[in-house]
């Protein structure tokens, strides 16, 4: 079914977008310059929680090119409130979250006023010149401290506690009592683990253009999520959805951090409604960490009842998640998304979640990687090694006897899910192989024996996810406001070239590569021959966007349903220029042939046939476009092997990964070059939260790593090289046999780094070290001290400058 | 991240920034490869009023041999330094140090000069240019001075330059012949030290005959480590005695004082092996 010998699927094609995307010859929302444009800049609170007694703009606006200084005052009436879409339960406390503060802020780097001038220039310079009266409140910071109440972030609601969510696998009848199960256990393991605060750290800042020309409101924005943009911000603001067009030019990168209606995107709309002109917002790296929402922190409470045999009985999970000041787009349900991973491959008779969302005077939190399903694996990878530890058994092995066997899928879960396919033994062994595991261990017995400064860990983090977002009614029963359909159409133009129109909102994934490699195959018609329009809601009128590693798996499909409509109407109309029974006609290689006979047609002459429908057959439409929409059955699981080797310098603390394997599953592989760069992005973030990034807050609630100097990034040179394989298990939940891979490197590899690390030293006495696992971390877990906090030694890019408070 | 407006200067002679300098007063700044001075204006923790660019005066570029010393030009690019055969030849701890500044895109605009006025206590190339003896030559408005480097550091990011001075070329003695080593603890490649140490040892007939040892980044400048010197001096360059040395370094039970006995101890034996 293929117009070149070798099929598309499979193929490791180069990127289409790579040129375009690399040499930056393209349009990002920044690059816009529109007749007449205004510029708006944001003035942020420097403290993170107080009252505003006053604001004087009389200096700003007199300032050259200020057309106009806003304040929160100005827009209470019209701003409504930002809307968080994911209210976990019925009696969820959730505050008014205006886009821009009016009497209260309620953490720094929460808007306060606008400058809204002739050039970013002028607009930045009259930003120093708005004076500003803060009457400082308490600042809640800690959750445990919270959620006792003395201070409150919103004391309207009288609590910092904003929801507890529970799941029961005895309550739910899919397994027995936890209680039970540990009452009755042989062994019992507890153990607190901190995931740290992370800041997405995209490359391409947030941007946002709107234009209010011809009595439409067309927005730009460097955006995840136009379509649910749109949606949003016509139920905020009560412009009517049709006059509102989103689009999502080229973005750079999102990782979740772009899943958002930001509180910036309402502002620009709100003041170009107002001046009648349009208006550009762009951030700054340390805007951007201060204002975009952030990742993970959760304290998780973890408890693991097992036999002596090392079989696992319960897991009781007991969560307190950081929501920041105010609840955005999916911040209460990101944690929630964990809830069914934390069983993981394993099979648990038992298992309890439990998880607390607490209010803090910081940044919101919301998706980032992952979202929930990182913080899921790291726990009960980290328990599983606990547990040998305990035990005295070889990790693998303890895993092995635990987990889900092949033939046993498909397998309904403790949590309440079905897996619907996995091989978790082919790919370990596949992984152990690679990585020669067997040889390592020995290398670290002889440095152990030896006393060897430089010690070896090894890391295993054998993981499942859960992605391909979502099956609509479970999104449904979870109290998700929306769907999880995907949504396709495939133009047939009538020189034989395609137009894919897909719902999905690439922002560095290379959608428009692998669709045209899907359709190319479907058609028989070239590579090249299709075009991938996505991003604008003007041509792509409908689709659920980009995250949770859900694009091709639903995305996709979506594409090949709607391939299927285009074949099966072309082949009635081939049937009926070929004067045959429709039975008789066949498709191969782009072409239509009457079986047994020499009479063929192209699909490129029966797409011209229909487009000028001089003779269709009765009552057939002419042209030959279709659409398709998708709504999943299930989840897809992708899972698979990471092993992580280390080398601890016990005299510095300092970790270098010296191996690092990773075996992956993520079912059938449309572009194995896509995939690799996917899991080699992942690891990299996987990795960077095991030993590199933090976002950490002064006691005043101030971000001390507002700067990539501050916030430590890995580059290519810090990381090892990757050696990465697969095994192929096809998904059943769709057409594809895909699963997904977006975020399945970031997944896995935290735990493996962790567990290696603590591997290296564990026979030094060390029991844990928190992340990011930095030299000066180590060194004192080392010396038996307790953990030293972030440290004042981050040392990034600027020297010993210290970007928030001057030079230190 | 866009800096306050200033006025831009671009003087084509030494004599000519210093003159502007005077006329610009306090507020105005030099700079030179811009890479620690333009972060700091577009976060706006400095707003000087004008920026003298020193990038075109070429006399303050390159390295030349001055009989005992070397003279290297306030300008010349962290780069050259890397690529100077006089460098590699007499005092090629500096070449090993500029090795690990940053990445190439900074080592080809950053300067030799502009780090040590910068005076980061955490940039590489103070405790080498201390433990080294260097000298730095200064242009004012009534005329040259020199001022050994031990009294050029006074501070966080202070020297002993006044506001109207130039730093014009640094005199470093000859170490020909000497070993060398930069023992740097960083986190990701693109950071700055923790911690490091500059070490350069003369071994004469399997006795150590000269030291010089510096500290990257564990004060408020520049630290010269004296005593480990002097425990050096006429000891064989074995793993005990400079196990030994290194104990001087540091004091304290902190981490960065047991960072700087360690690397100490590394760098002093990579530099008698090298
Ligand atoms: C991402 C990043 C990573 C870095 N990593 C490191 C590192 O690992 N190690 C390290 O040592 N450095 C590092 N640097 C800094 C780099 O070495 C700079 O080159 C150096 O700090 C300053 O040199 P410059 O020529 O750029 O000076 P500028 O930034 O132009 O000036 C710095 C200061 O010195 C003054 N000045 C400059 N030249 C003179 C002169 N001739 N006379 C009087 N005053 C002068 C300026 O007025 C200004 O105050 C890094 C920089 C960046 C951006």
């Amino acid at each position: 079914m293929t117009a070149t010998a070798e099929p598309e699927i499979g193929k490791a094609r180069l990127r289409k977008e790579d040129a375009r995307l690399i040499t930056g010859q393209t349009r990002w929302t920044d690059n816009l310059q529109l007749t007449g444009m205004l510029h708006m800049a944001v003035l942020r609170s420097p403290v993170a929680h107080a009252r505003i007694t006053n604001i004087d703009v009389s200096r700003a606006t007199a300032m050259p090119g200020v057309a106009v200084v806003l304040t929160g005052e100005d827009f209470a009436a019209e701003q409504g409130s930002l809307p968080c879409a994911w209210p976990i339960t019925e009696d969820m406390k959730s505050p008014p979250a205006p886009a821009m503060a009016v009497d209260q802020v309620n953490f720094a780097g929460e808007a306060v006023a606008l400058v809204i001038a002739d050039s970013a220039y002028h607009a930045a310079d009259a930003l120093e010149a708005i004076d500003v009266d803060y009457e400082d409140l308490p600042v809640v910071l800690d959750m445990e401290e919270a959620l006792r109440d003395n201070d409150l972030v919103h004391p309207d609601l009288g609590t910092n506690k904003c929801a507890t969510w529970i799941f029961d696998s005895a309550e739910a009848g899919v397994g027995t009592n936890v209680e039970d199960e540990i009452a009755s256990a042989e062994v019992v393991i507890e153990r607190t683990f901190r995931q740290q605060r992370l800041i997405p750290a995209f490359m391409e800042p947030r941007s946002v253009v709107v234009d209010t020309t011809a009595g439409m409101f067309t927005v730009w924005s460097a955006t995840q999520i136009p379509h649910i943009l749109r949606w949003m911000l016509s139920a905020v603001t009560g412009i009517s959805e049709h006059k509102l067009r989103v689009i999502a030019p080229d973005v750079g990168g999102g990782f979740g951090g772009k899943l958002q209606v930001t509180p910036e995107e309402l502002l620009c709309l709100l003041v170009a409604r107002r001046m009648g002109r349009p208006v550009k917002w762009t951030e700054s790296r340390t805007e951007s960490m201060l204002s975009a929402h952030h990742g993970r922190d959760q304290i998780q409470k973890i408890t693991l009842s097992a036999r002596r045999d090392g079989t696992v009985t319960g897991l009781k999970v007991e969560l307190l998640a950081d929501m920041g000041a105010y609840l955005r787009l999916v911040t209460p349900g990101v944690p929630i998304l964990g809830a069914f991973m934390f069983n993981s491959i394993y099979k648990f008779a038992a298992y309890r979640f439990v998880c607390t969302n607490v209010f803090t005077n910081k940044v919101p939190t919301d998706a980032y990687r992952g979202a929930g399903r990182p913080e899921a694996t790291f726990a009960i990878e980290r328990m599983m090694d606990e547990l040998a530890v305990e035990l005295g058994m070889e990790p693998m092995k303890i895993r092995e006897m635990n987990w889900i066997k092949h033939e046993e899928f498909p397998f309904n879960t403790v949590a309440g899910l079905t897996y619907d396919s996995g091989n978790y033994e082919a790919a370990t062994a596949r992984a152990m192989e690679l990585f020669g595991y067997d040889e390592l261990r020995e290398e670290q017995a002889r440095r152990r024996s030896s006393g060897d400064v430089v010690q070896l860990g090894i890391g295993i983090s054998t993981y499942t996810e859960m992605c391909g977002l979502a099956p609509s009614r479970v999104l449904g029963a979870l109290r998700y406001a929306a769907g999880g359909w995907e949504t396709a159409s495939i133009r047939m133009l009538p020189t034989g070239k395609v137009e894919v129109i897909t719902g999905t909102s690439p922002h560095g994934q290379g959608h428009e590569t692998v669709w045209s490699q899907i359709v190319a195959d479907k058609l028989g018609v070239p590579f090249e021959d299709v075009e991938v329009l996505h991003g604008d809601t003007a041509t792509s009128h409908k689709g659920m966007d980009s995250y949770g590693s859900r694009s091709l798996a639903v995305g996709g499909t979506a594409l090949v349903h709607a391939a299927d409509k285009v074949l099966a109407k072309a082949r009635t109309l081939a049937a009926h220029m070929m004067e045959c029974d429709e039975a008789d006609v066949e498709f191969a290689s782009g072409s239509f042939s009457v079986r047994g006979t020499s009479t063929v047609r192209s699909l490129g002459d029966v797409v011209l046939a229909a487009h000028v429908a001089h003779d269709l057959p009765e009552g057939m439409e002419p042209g030959m476009d279709a659409d398709a929409t998708f709504d999943p059955d299930n989840f897809s699981f992708p899972h698979g092997t990471h092993l992580c080797a280390t080398e601890v310098d016990t005299e510095t603390g300092m970790v270098r990964i010296s191996r690092y394997v990773a075996v992956d599953d993520v079912g059938t592989v449309m572009n194995p070059l896509i995939v690799d760069g996917q899991v080699h992005g992942g690891l990299a973030q996987g990795i960077a939260q095991a030993l590199y990034e933090e976002a950490t807050h002064d006691e005043m609630g101030t971000l001390t790593t507002a700067t990539f100097a501050d916030y430590l990034l890995p580059c290519a040179a810090d990381l090892p090289a990757f050696l990465t394989d697969r095994t192929t298990t096809p998904a059943t939940s769709n057409p594809l046999g895909a699963k997904g891979v977006g975020e399945a490197g970031t997944i896995a590899s935290t735990p493996a780094v962790v567990n290696s690390v603590l591997d290296a030293v564990r026979h030094l006495g060390v029991r844990d070290i928190e992340m990011p696992m930095s030299p000066e971390r180590v060194w004192t877990a080392l010396q038996g001290r307790p953990d030293p906090g972030a440290g004042d030694v981050a040392a990034g890019g600027l020297g010993s400058i210290d970007a928030q408070g001057g030079q230190s | 991240m866009i800096p306050a407006e200033f006025k831009y200067l671009f003087p084509s002679t030494v004599d000519e920034a210093v003159r502007m300098l005077a006329e610009e007063g306090e507020d105005a700044k030099v700079i030179a490869g811009g890479q620690s001075l333009v972060p700091v204006l577009r976060m706006r923790l400095a707003a000087p009023t004008a920026l003298i660019d020193i990038g075109g005066l070429t006399e303050l570029t390159g390295v030349r041999d001055d009989g005992d010393s070397l003279l290297i030009g306030a300008m010349t690019t962290h780069y050259e330094v890397q690529r100077d055969h006089l460098v590699q030849d007499h005092a090629l701890l500096l070449r090993l140090v500029t090795d690990t500044i940053a990445d190439p895109q900074i080592r080809h605009r950053g300067t030799f000069g502009g780090s040590l006025c910068h005076a980061d206590p955490a940039g590489d190339l103070l405790a080498p240019v201390l433990a080294l003896d260097a000298v730095m030559i200064i242009a004012g408005p009534s005329g040259r001075r020199e001022v050994p480097a031990a009294e050029f550091f006074v501070d966080y990011f202070t020297t002993a330059l006044a506001a109207d001075e130039i730093l014009v070329d640094v005199r470093v003695p000859k170490y020909t012949g000497w070993g060398a080593h930069y023992e740097k603890l960083n986190r990701v490649a693109q950071a700055w030290s923790i911690v490091a140490v500059a070490a350069a040892v003369q071994v004469r007939d399997g006795t150590i005959s000269a030291a010089r040892v510096g500290l990257t980044n564990v004060g408020s400048g520049p630290v010269r480590a004296t005593g480990v010197e002097e425990a050096l001096i006429g000891q064989p360059p074995s793993s005990e005695a400079i196990s030994e040395a290194a104990l001087r370094a540091s004091s304290g039970d902190g981490y960065k004082d047991n960072l700087a006995r360690v690397l100490t101890g590394r760098a002093l034996t990579a530099a008698v092996a090298g």
